[in-house]
């Protein structure tokens, strides 16, 4: 009896449940039928719904890192609680970063010093580079399970997991002793994945030693900037090396290869002369030629025959003023001012990679690439993948992204400048049968005082099909070719083998 | 030991919590059989209670405190009790949302446990209190007859109830939302939602011509506007959708919803003009991360919660969610995202998208135009506040201040969602009486002695 009404009741349930029936009842007796508007409402909200659930999904498969990573984020240092923070690898398997523990201590270790500065960074005082960005990673552990579970029972850590970055570590120690005593920056980046394959900034500072040394790394008189990355942060004036970008302006707004231009040594215009350097005189050039003398009169002429906005619109196609396609973070942005052609002085000034124009050697090193890659630039990033204490892999990064700055036929006419560059011009020491070496040099004046200038070297090298890009700044070390030059061969030497 | 037990049962909760989701969807669809739907309510019932015995064995181990043990047991006994009531007294209960509700709860006490044992078990009392007040409804609604004629009544009484807020209400987080009655902080927005759903279907049930609608407008804008001027922006979006949707469903015209959906449109950019704090809530809705320490506090120390926690969270204890700002009430689905995880979270988000469901299925189902239009309310009602609160939290659009019904710490909230619940299951139970279901079950019934 009890049974037959509660089954009577479970009848209920499901009846009063059948939607299509009722619509099909309901669109018959009565005339309105509440149901296109019953259909219009739920379905309004049943896409709210749908799209906040895609959203979290979203937010938490991929744009959470952003949050996780913050500095803000209290919850990481929680993390070491229960997990040894990972190590830290060369692509080649290296070990630049480790922790010991020392008693009931954890010390974090940097065999390699200050090689690696500035990229991998330190763990204290609120961090930086790769030690940073990858916080979170170096703080989960994803040992085999039963491992885990072991040392959960015994009270002990476990081995956190191990960030391998995308570094060369003999390109990084050619880069690091290259550039010696002086200040300044190389970066090298493989044109085809946008992995970094080195980067040193120099002054640089122990790794190790940072948390006691903190005061004087940091202080306000230390006008050096130590800490400061200059490959990803230091601005420099460009020098010759924006001769690349006046060059592709010139010939997206009507110049040609073939055009001539004549070098007396120096231009005058409205009051203002410029000079070749080193009093050169060039004589007549095509387009080409004039790139691979690096003839100031040419350039200053070709900027000078640009309407306004021309040169800004291409440098910042070129990626000035804007967010570099980059998984690092702090990275600054290069700055092109130059808007107007009434100030013929300051337009023949930013023509030659003087004037206002800052750039970042990473950002250098990135147009370098786009001319390797037939104008794409990738992703530039800096982590290969993770993988956990026992070498198995716990996550890949897949870094698609493209982003074109210039087209395939622009990037061949750059091509062939920079190429002429080291056949004729002021690279010559880098035109070598090994491999095939394309590049710009630049000497870029930063005082008033003439002699006193930064030498770069920005440009790439192939062998069969493996490539790179470099871009070097060496501060106060005077012309490109006779500081940053070599070192770009010695670093190219390593990479693509003796 | 501790932490071992804790992740299994971290991953034990999302499971069953996947389950549980899983099978109330299955119980939205019309061609279950009877011996199945009734499986499926009995395995529910079981996660639910599994659920409050897992955590509170992890939440014991943790707090040492003996209290936990009393509210584990306590819950039990409620659930029961609310079992009790609608399945074995009331004769025509809807099964799936006392699962529902229970399983809500239980999520609340948990994680309120969790985050501040006595606001767990002050909850757990006013939920007590809630299910014993809000027992009757169902055959108030039922055998009452004076709900369609009370119509100024509720109006006069809403907006007297939030004009008092606005005049003497005390001011958190720069919004005037509770008022101060003798020992208790009372929030009486959450029960004007209700009687404003009463007077629309009041004044829409038997006319629908323009002067009945305008009147219908004038009286809410006026709620309306007290809300706006009190700040409590996420409340007077409610009460905008809801008068919407009535009015659209009981007009059967798609220019008032067009009409107003504009209206809203035009207010929130006015909005953003007018009022510097709606400024701020859209600026740090737009890039919270570059504000982090000032308007956008609230939000990133939300999205950390649910970032660092992941898709399996970090285990109960493990995360740090008391640094995410009114973590009890506003933000407690980032808290119960961080230590149980997204996928918890999300599964959570889906019971409450059933119930929605349930509301307007229920309401599809009604005859007489008054209740039909009062179930379409409450269940509006329910699914834009879902709809914000979530929506605010997790940064999908600005965040304006309400709770998550049935989740949120707070007796107001809770005693209003468990009187619409309430009413909800009165509503289903007339829809028996008035006989049309009788009927359709009786040549149901033929049709399978036939075959
Ligand atoms: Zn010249």
């Amino acid at each position: 009896m009890r049974r037959d009404r509660r089954d009577r009741r479970n009848k209920r349930d499901l009846e009063i449940m059948d939607l299509e029936e009722d619509t099909r009842r309901t669109g018959k007796r009565r005339p309105h039928a509440r149901n296109v508007e019953f259909a219009v409402v739920t379905y309004a909200f049943l896409l709210l719904f749908i799209s906040l659930c895609a959203y979290f999904v979203y937010f938490v498969s991929f744009q959470s890192e952003d949050f996780i990573n913050h500095p803000s984020n209290a919850r990481l240092s929680k993390l070491s609680d229960t997990v040894i923070r990972g190590n830290i690898t060369t692509k080649d398997g290296v070990v630049v970063a480790k922790s010991e523990i020392k008693g009931e201590k954890e010390v974090r270790v940097y065999p390699k010093g200050r090689t690696y500065a500035h990229v991998v960074g330190y763990n204290s005082n609120g961090m930086a580079g790769v030690e940073l960005e990858r916080n979170f990673q170096l703080l989960r552990s994803h040992s085999f399970f039963l491992t885990r579970i072991a040392n959960d029972l015994a009270n002990k850590k476990s081995q956190g997991d191990t960030v391998v970055t995308t570094l060369d570590s003999k390109l990084q120690e050619t880069a690091y002793n290259g550039i010696g005593s002086y200040q300044g920056a190389a970066v090298a980046i493989d044109p085809d994945t946008g992995a970094i394959l080195a980067m040193v900034s120099k002054p640089d500072f122990d790794p190790n030693t940072v948390a006691s040394s903190w005061k004087s790394l940091s202080s306000g008189d230390n006008s050096s900037s130590v800490l400061l990355n200059r490959a990803t942060q230091g601005l420099y004036p460009p020098g010759s090396t924006f001769k690349m970008v006046t060059a592709l302006s010139y010939l997206q707004n009507g110049g040609k290869m073939s055009d001539t231009f004549s070098c007396s040594g120096a231009l005058s215009n409205n009051g203002y002369t410029i000079h070749c350097y080193g009093g050169e005189v060039h004589g007549q050039q095509d387009l080409t030629q004039a790139f691979g003398n690096s003839c100031n009169v040419a350039f200053a002429t070709a900027g000078l025959s640009l309407e306004k906005g021309e040169l800004k619109e291409t440098a910042e196609r070129l990626l000035f003023n804007r967010e570099l396609p980059t998984t690092l973070s702090n990275v600054k942005k290069s700055s092109f001012t130059l808007d107007g052609v009434e100030d013929k002085a300051l337009v023949m000034q930013t023509s030659i990679g003087q004037g206002n124009t800052l750039v970042t050697p990473l950002h250098m090193a990135v147009i370098a690439s786009a001319a390797a890659n037939n104008g794409t630039v990738k992703t530039v990033h800096d982590i290969d993948h993770i993988e956990n204490d026992n070498g198995n892999l716990v996550k890949s990064f897949d870094h698609k992204n493209s982003e074109t700055i210039m087209t395939k036929e622009e990037a061949k006419r750059l091509r062939i400048m920079m190429r002429y560059v080291v056949t004729n011009g002021t690279g010559r020491r880098l035109n070598v049968s090994k491999y095939r070496a394309y590049g710009k040099t630049g000497t870029a004046e930063y005082s008033s005082n003439k002699r006193q200038s930064h030498s770069w070297f920005v440009g790439f090298a192939k062998k069969g099909k493996k490539k790179i890009a470099v871009a070097v700044v060496m501060e106060g070390a005077g012309s490109g070719s006779a500081y940053a030059v070599p070192l770009a061969g010695r670093m190219f030497d390593t990479y693509l083998g003796e | 030991m501790i932490h071992l037990i804790t992740e299994i049962v971290r991953l034990l909760l999302i499971i069953m919590i996947a389950v549980y989701t899983y099978d109330s969807f299955k119980a939205l669809r019309s061609n279950t059989s009877e011996r199945v739907a009734n499986r499926l309510y009995r395995k529910q019932t079981t996660i639910v209670y599994l659920t409050v015995f897992c955590s509170g064995l992890v939440l014991y181990l943790h707090t040492n405190d003996q209290r936990v043990i009393a509210i584990t047991a306590a819950q039990s006994v409620l659930f029961a009790l609310a079992m009790l009531i609608y399945k074995q007294i009331y004769e025509y209960a809807n099964k799936p949302l006392i699962n529902n509700m229970c399983m809500l709860l239980a999520i609340s006490f948990l994680i309120l446990t969790r985050l501040r044992i006595d606001h767990a078990i002050r909850q757990l009392f006013m939920a007590a209190a809630a299910l014993l007040i809000t027992c009757v409804i169902p055959l108030l609604i039922e055998k009452l007859k004076l709900w369609k004629r009370l119509t100024y009544f509720y109006a006069v009484v809403g907006i007297l109830a939030l004009g008092a807020v606005a005049v003497l209400g005390r001011e958190t987080y720069g919004a005037k939302i509770n008022i101060k009655l003798g020992p208790v902080l009372l929030q009486p927005s959450e029960f004007v939602k209700i009687l404003l759903v009463f007077f629309i279907a009041c004044m829409l049930y038997q006319r629908t011509d323009l002067h009945q609608v305008v009147i219908t407008g004038i009286i809410t804008a006026i709620m309306i506007l007290i809300l706006v001027a009190s700040k409590d922006l996420g409340s007077a979006l409610i009460f905008f959708v809801t008068f919407l949707v009535m009015v659209y469903v009981a007009t059967q015209r798609p220019i008032y919803l067009l009409a107003g959906l504009s209206m809203m449109a035009a207010a929130s950019v006015a909005g953003y003009f007018l009022f510097s704090h709606v400024r701020t809530r859209v600026l740090a809705w737009k890039d919270p991360l570059a504000v982090v320490n000032d308007q956008g506090y609230q939000i990133c120390q939300s999205l950390f919660a649910i970032g660092t926690g992941g898709w399996f969270g970090s285990g109960l204890f493990q995360g740090m969610p008391q640094k995410i700002p009114v973590v009890t009430t506003d933000f407690v689905f980032s808290a119960i995202s961080e230590e149980l995880g997204a996928l918890f979270a999300l599964s959570m988000i889906f019971i409450c998208i059933s119930n929605f469901l349930m509301f307007f299925n229920i309401a599809m189902q009604i005859r007489d135009q008054f209740y039909k239009l009062i179930a379409l309310g409450l269940g509006t009602v329910y699914g834009i506040q879902v709809f914000t609160t979530l929506g605010g939290v997790t940064k999908f659009i600005p965040s304006t201040g309400v709770t998550l019904p049935l989740v949120s710490y707070g007796g107001s909230s809770i005693l209003s969602t468990m009187i619409l619940f309430a009413i909800i299951q009165g509503l289903y139970k007339r829809a028996f009486s008035e006989g049309d279901l009788h009927e359709k079950r009786q040549k149901r019934q033929k049709k399978q002695k036939r075959s």
